[in-house]
C-alpha cells in the first residue's frame, strides 16, 4: 500500500479553516478520484466519495465522515498597522502570543501573533492569561501597505509547517482532523479491489469545528443506515491524564456511550480484537465532540458509531499524532466495510443492545 | 422611508406573537404578489417572480418578531415580575417603559441594590402598571410586552425600539417594490421567533428549498458594550463574512461585494464577534445551502432607542435589489 | 362538547403500581433498554404499531378510527439523570462521570445500582471525623467521589456501565417518593392515556431517548411523525417554598397541588397561543385544577418538537415535582390524575378547527 505520510504531508501545509475548505478539499478530491466510483460536492463544499455495491439491488449504506477543516483566525479590523483577530473555532488563546502566522490578504504574508504590552493596559494584564482581545497581529507593514493588501474577514493559518518526528510520529497544525482524512484515505485503498456487499459514502466534511454543519447536511442528503464518525481524541501527556486521555501510538478509540450505536460499538470492539488491532473504549457520557453528534440526528435518527486516533496538543500549531495509528484505524474500517452485507447489517440490530 | 420605518417600529409584536406586526407588513406588500402564506410558526412568506434557466431559488429573511418582556409573576403588591423574549439587555431596564399586547402600559424598575454601581439581574426588575395590589392588575402571568418608545426623527439618522428587525423589514419591503424582471424565484420570508435562536427562518426554509439565503438585519457599530467594531454608520451596508453562528459563505461574500462594487455601492465588511442571524438557520436547512446577509449598521442594538443612518438604509435597498434583479453566478 | 362519552381517569393502585415499576427501573441518557423494555410490553396489548428507531426511541401508534383523523403526537421521555463509568480505581473503586444535569452537592451519600445486573453500589464520602475544617467548608467534588461496589467489586463493572440511583418508590398518602419522576410520570401517563384513546384521534406517541443531554431523541421521533401537533408531558420543577427573608417567593416556577403545569414559555420554546388557550379551556370546561408554569429557563422535548420539519405547533404539560435531578423526588398524586384528566379531555375535544387561523 501506498505510503500516506506524502498526501498527509501536504494536507497539513495547508490552511483549509472552516468555511475556508478548498486549500484541502483539492487535494482531497484528486487523491479520493480514482478511489471512488463518483466523487461529488455538497451544497456547503463537503466532499462525497461513493463507492457502490457490486449489485443493483438496494443495499445498505455506510457513511464514514472525517472531517477536512481545521481551526484558525480571521482578521477583524485593519487599524494603526495592525490586525485585531477574531478566533475561527476553539483556539486557545494562551497559545498564540509567539506564534508564527500566515495573513491570506491578497498574497500570503507572514505575520507575528503577540500581546499588547502590560503597561498600556494599565498593567491590570499583567501576568494573567492572554485574551483574544488582547491578542493582534504584526505583519511588519505600514498601515498604507496593510489596508491595501488585507482586510476585514482575512484568513490567517498558523505557519509552522508539519514535520516527521522519529519512530513513526508526526507533528502539524490541523492533524485534527486531516489525520482522519488520511486513515479513511487508506481504508479507501484498502477496499479499491474489493466488491462491496453495501454502498459506502466516504465524507471530508466541512465546518466540523464550527457546529458541525458539514456532517449534518451531509448526512441529511446521503441518507445512510449507518453513520461513521472519524476524528482524533486526546492522547495522555503532560497535564492530560485521565480517563479521557489514551497512550499514543497504541491504537484507535472505539466510543462508548449515548452517540454510539451499542451494537456498533460491539463489532467494532470485535472487529478489532480479530485483526489483533489495539484498541481503547472511549467513554463518551454525554456528547462525542464529533461530526458523529449531528449524524446521528438527522432526519429520523441513525446508528453511529465514533472512532478516533489519540494526539498529543489539540487545537495547538504542533499535534502529535502516531503514523500506525492513522494506518490501524483505516485497516478497521476497511474490515468493518468488507464485512458488511444485508445479512450482517439485519444482524447487527437483531440482539437488544440499544 | 421614514414613514414606513415609523409605522413598522412602533407595532408591539415580541417573539412568538407577532400577529400585529405580521398584518402591518402584510397591507404593505398584498398588493405585490398574489403568492402569499402564513406558516405553522407565523412566519409570513411571499413568493415573487418565476425561476429561468439560469435563475435561483433565493430565500430573503428578515425577521419581524422583537425582544420583549413576558410576566413571570404578579406580586401581592400588584408589581410584576418578568422574564425575557430574546436577549434583554439589564442595562437598559431601569426608567424603560413598555407596553403589553392588551394595552396595559408600565414603568420598568429594580429592587434595591446593596452596591448602586453594580448592574442588577433581570428577576430583580419589575415592571410598576400603577395597581396597588395583585387584585387590581391588569396583568396575569404569560402575557407579553415590548419597549414602549416612539420613533424620533433626527434628520440623517432615527432612533426607534425595535429597529432590530423592522429596519430591515422595511428595506426588503422597499426592495420587493422595486424588483423587476428578476431571473429568479425570489422567496420573501418576514420571519418569526428570530430572537429566540431563529426558529421561524429554521421551519420556513425546510419548506422552501432555496438554492440560497440571504438575511437582512442589524449589526453592532461602534463601541458597544466594550466590543470594538470596524462597521460604523454612514458608511453603507455591512456584508457580513462571519458572525458567532455562521461563516458566510466565501462564494456569497464575493457575490455581494462585486455586486456592490459594480454598482458603486459603499460598504463595509463584518466580522461580529457576538450574536447571529437567519442566516444561520438557512445555511444548515436539509443538505445544506450557501448563505450570507447584509447588515445595516446599528447603534445601541436591543436597547430601547437603537439608532440607524437612513442613507445606510437606502444603499442597502440599492444593493439588496442590485443582488435580486441580476444574474446570480456563485 | 358531547357529557356522556367523557372519560374520567383516576390513578388508583394500578396506576401506582406502573409508576412505580417505572420509577424503579433504570434508564440513564444513552442506555434506555430496560425502561423501554417494560414500557414497550405495558402498551403491547393496546396499540396498532410498535417500533425502535436507530437511537433507541419507541414510537407507538395508535390509529383512529374514524375518517379525517387529526393527528396528534404525545412525547415523554424515558430517560433519566444518573452516572457512566469511565475508569476502575482498584478495590472496587470506579471513578464516574455524571449524565445529564446535577448539582454534585447531591450525589453523596447515595445507594447506586450499576450495570445491566444492577450490582448494588455507593457514593460515599469521607468521614467528618477525618476532615479538616476547610474541607468542612468547602462543597465535596465530583472528581474525588467514587462509585463503591465493596472489595469485591472490583473488575465487576466496566468503562462505559451505567449506574442509576437505587431509590425505592414510597407513597405516603397522597405523596411520593421516587427517582425519576421526571419523566417517569410523562412515560406513565403516555401509557395510559394510550389506553384510553379517542377514536377520533391519530394518536403518536413517542417514548423519546437522550432528552437530558439535548433533546436528541425527540428531534428524529417528531421527523418521523411529523405530526399536525404536538404536547410534550413531562415533570416540572416546584420551587413553592416560603422564602427565608418573609419575602414573597415569585420564583416558584410551578407549585404542588396546582395541578398540571402549562407552558407558556421555556428557554427553548414559546408555546403555540393556540394550544395555551385551548387547554385552558378544556381545563375550565372539565373544572380540572391547573396552572401556568412560570416562563423562563428549563425546557421539554417540545424545544425540538415545533422545529420539525415546516414546524409543528406544540405545547407542553408537566406534573410538579419537587428535587428533579436527585435521588429521590416528590410528587403529588392528585397533580398527576389532574394532568391525566386534562390530557384526556383535550384529546377528546381536540379537532382540527383549533389550528385554523394562524398561530399568534
Amino acid at each position: 500500500m501506498e505510503d500516506i505520510t506524502p498526501f498527509l504531508l501536504s494536507l497539513l501545509s495547508k490552511p483549509g479553516i472552516s468555511g475556508y475548505e478548498e486549500s484541502v478539499s483539492e487535494i482531497i478530491a484528486d487523491r479520493l478520484r480514482p478511489l471512488v466510483d463518483e466523487l461529488t460536492i455538497s451544497p456547503l463544499r463537503s466532499l462525497h466519495g461513493l463507492r457502490k455495491a457490486a449489485t443493483n439491488e438496494r443495499r445498505p449504506t455506510l457513511m464514514i465522515a472525517a472531517h477536512m477543516d481545521a481551526i484558525g483566525l480571521m482578521v477583524k479590523t485593519v487599524n494603526h498597522g495592525f490586525l485585531t483577530i477574531t478566533t475561527v473555532g476553539g483556539i486557545d488563546p494562551r497559545v498564540l502570543p509567539g506564534q508564527l502566522v500566515t495573513v491570506h490578504g491578497k498574497k500570503d504574508l507572514p505575520g507575528l501573533v503577540q500581546l499588547m504590552p502590560d503597561r498600556l493596559l494599565n498593567n491590570e494584564t499583567a501576568s494573567k492569561a492572554p485574551t483574544k482581545n488582547q491578542l493582534f497581529v504584526d505583519t511588519g507593514l505600514t498601515q498604507k501597505e496593510l489596508a491595501d493588501l488585507v482586510k476585514p474577514g482575512d484568513l490567517i493559518s498558523f505557519a509552522q509547517p508539519p514535520f516527521e518526528m522519529t519512530g513513526g510520529y508526526i507533528a502539524g497544525h490541523s492533524l485534527d482532523n486531516r489525520a482522519s482524512v488520511a486513515a479513511l484515505t487508506l481504508c479507501l485503498e484498502e477496499i479499491k479491489n474489493y466488491n462491496l456487499d453495501c454502498n459506502v459514502v466516504a465524507a471530508a466534511t466541512v465546518q466540523e469545528e464550527l457546529h458541525g454543519i458539514g456532517a449534518a447536511t451531509s448526512t441529511f442528503s446521503v441518507r445512510p443506515d449507518l453513520a461513521f464518525a472519524v476524528d482524533v481524541t486526546f492522547a495522555k501527556g503532560p497535564g492530560s491524564n485521565d480517563y479521557r486521555t489514551f497512550s499514543l501510538g497504541e491504537g484507535p478509540a472505539i466510543g462508548l456511550g449515548a452517540n454510539n450505536h451499542p451494537a456498533l460499538t460491539q463489532k467494532m470492539t470485535a472487529l478489532a480484537e480479530e485483526l489483533d488491532i489495539p484498541y481503547f473504549i472511549e467513554a463518551m457520557p454525554t456528547s462525542s465532540g464529533t461530526d458523529g453528534m449531528a449524524m446521528q440526528i438527522t432526519a429520523n435518527g441513525i446508528p453511529t458509531q465514533v472512532l478516533s486516533m489519540s494526539l498529543r496538543y489539540m487545537h495547538t500549531s504542533v499535534e502529535m499524532t502516531s503514523l500506525k495509528d492513522i494506518a490501524r484505524t483505516g485497516r478497521l474500517l476497511a474490515r468493518f466495510i468488507t464485512d458488511l452485507n444485508p445479512d450482517s447489517f439485519s444482524k447487527l440490530f437483531e440482539e437488544k443492545t440499544l | 422611508m421614514k414613514t414606513l420605518l415609523k409605522k413598522l417600529t412602533e407595532t408591539a409584536s415580541p417573539s412568538g406573537y407577532e400577529s400585529a406586526i405580521r398584518e402591518v407588513i402584510r397591507a404593505e406588500i398584498s398588493s405585490l404578489s398574489t403568492n402569499i402564506k402564513v406558516d405553522a410558526l407565523g412566519n409570513l412568506i411571499v413568493t415573487m417572480g418565476k425561476k429561468t434557466d439560469n435563475g435561483l431559488r433565493v430565500m430573503i429573511a428578515a425577521h419581524m418578531d422583537e425582544i420583549g418582556v413576558i410576566v413571570s409573576h404578579v406580586e401581592q403588591t400588584g408589581l410584576v415580575r418578568f422574564s425575557n423574549l430574546g436577549t434583554i439587555l439589564p442595562q437598559y431596564l431601569a426608567g424603560s417603559r413598555v407596553v403589553f399586547l392588551n394595552g396595559t402600559r408600565g414603568v420598568i424598575n429594580h429592587d434595591l441594590p446593596d452596591d448602586l454601581h453594580k448592574i442588577m439581574p433581570l428577576n430583580k426588575h419589575f415592571i410598576d402598571v400603577g395597581a396597588t395590589s395583585g387584585k387590581d392588575c391588569p396583568l396575569k402571568i404569560g402575557d407579553v410586552g415590548v419597549f414602549d418608545r416612539s420613533f424620533v426623527d433626527l434628520g440623517k439618522r432615527v432612533s426607534a425600539k425595535s429597529m432590530d428587525d423592522r429596519v430591515a423589514c422595511a428595506v426588503m419591503i422597499e426592495t420587493m417594490k422595486i424588483i423587476k424582471n428578476s431571473p429568479h424565484e425570489l422567496v420573501f420570508v418576514f420571519s418569526t421567533q428570530e430572537e429566540v435562536q431563529c426558529k421561524g427562518a429554521t421551519t420556513a426554509a425546510y419548506e422552501i428549498e432555496p438554492d440560497l439565503g440571504i438575511a437582512v438585519d442589524v449589526t453592532p457599530s461602534l463601541d458597544i458594550l466594550g466590543i470594538k467594531m470596524q462597521v460604523d454608520l454612514g458608511k453603507g451596508p455591512a456584508i457580513k463574512v462571519r458572525d458567532m453562528g455562521m461563516m458566510s459563505d466565501p462564494r456569497v461574500v464575493s457575490w455581494m461585494e462585486s455586486t456592490a462594487k459594480k454598482n458603486k455601492i459603499a460598504y463595509q465588511l463584518e466580522v461580529l464577534d457576538v450574536g447571529t442571524t437567519d442566516a444561520k438557520a438557512m445555511q444548515i436547512s436539509k443538505a445544506g445551502l450557501p448563505s450570507g446577509a447584509l447588515s445595516i449598521p446599528c447603534r445601541y442594538v436591543h436597547s430601547p432607542s437603537e439608532v440607524v443612518d437612513m442613507d445606510d438604509v437606502q444603499a442597502t435597498v440599492n444593493l439588496l435589489s442590485a443582488l435580486l434583479n441580476n444574474p446570480i453566478s456563485l | 362538547m358531547s357529557p356522556q362519552t367523557k372519560q374520567v381517569l383516576n390513578v388508583g393502585k394500578a396506576q401506582l403500581d406502573l409508576l412505580e415499576e417505572l420509577t424503579n427501573a433504570n434508564g440513564v441518557s444513552g442506555n434506555e433498554i430496560e425502561i423501554r423494555e417494560i414500557i414497550r410490553k405495558k402498551v403491547a396489548p393496546f396499540v396498532d404499531e410498535i417500533n425502535v428507531d436507530g437511537m433507541g426511541n419507541l414510537l407507538v401508534i395508535k390509529h383512529a378510527k374514524k375518517p379525517n383523523a387529526i393527528k396528534v403526537m404525545l412525547d415523554a421521555h424515558m430517560d433519566e439523570v444518573g452516572f457512566m463509568i469511565v475508569e476502575e480505581d482498584g478495590d472496587g473503586l470506579y471513578e464516574f462521570e455524571h449524565v445529564g444535569g446535577g448539582d454534585e452537592r447531591q450525589f453523596v451519600s447515595k445507594p447506586v445500582s450499576v450495570g445491566s445486573q444492577k450490582l448494588p453500589g455507593v457514593i460515599g464520602s469521607k468521614p467528618i471525623h477525618l476532615a479538616s475544617e476547610d474541607e468542612m467548608n468547602a462543597v465535596i467534588s465530583q472528581q474525588g467521589m467514587r462509585i463503591d461496589l465493596g472489595p469485591a467489586g472490583k473488575g465487576k463493572a466496566k468503562r462505559g456501565d451505567y449506574a442509576a440511583y437505587a431509590t425505592k418508590f414510597i407513597r405516603s398518602g397522597d405523596a411520593i417518593f421516587a427517582k425519576a419522576l421526571d419523566n417517569r410520570l410523562g412515560c406513565a401517563t403516555l401509557i395510559e392515556l394510550l389506553k384510553t384513546a379517542p377514536e377520533h384521534v391519530e394518536l403518536l406517541a413517542a417514548f423519546t431517548v437522550q432528552e437530558e443531554i439535548g433533546l436528541r431523541g425527540a428531534k428524529v421521533a417528531a421527523y418521523d411523525f411529523y405530526p399536525q401537533l404536538a404536547i410534550a408531558v413531562d415533570s416540572t420543577p416546584a420551587f413553592d417554598f416560603e422564602r427565608p427573608d418573609g419575602n414573597e417567593n415569585t420564583q416558584y416556577n410551578c407549585k404542588l397541588g396546582g395541578g398540571p403545569a402549562i407552558y407558556i414559555a421555556d428557554r427553548g420554546t414559546l408555546s403555540d397561543p393556540r394550544l395555551i388557550r385551548f387547554l385552558t379551556e378544556v381545563a375550565e370546561e372539565n373544572k380540572i385544577n391547573y396552572q401556568y408554569r412560570q416562563p423562563g429557563g428549563g425546557g421539554t422535548d417540545a424545544g425540538a418538537l415545533h422545529l420539525t420539519r415546516g414546524g409543528v405547533p406544540s405545547v407542553s404539560v408537566s406534573v410538579p415535582g419537587r428535587y428533579a435531578h436527585t435521588a429521590v423526588m416528590l410528587a403529588r398524586i392528585s397533580d398527576w390524575q389532574d394532568t391525566l384528566n386534562l390530557l384526556q379531555q383535550a384529546l377528546e375535544a381536540l379537532t382540527p378547527e383549533i389550528l385554523s387561523g394562524d398561530r399568534a
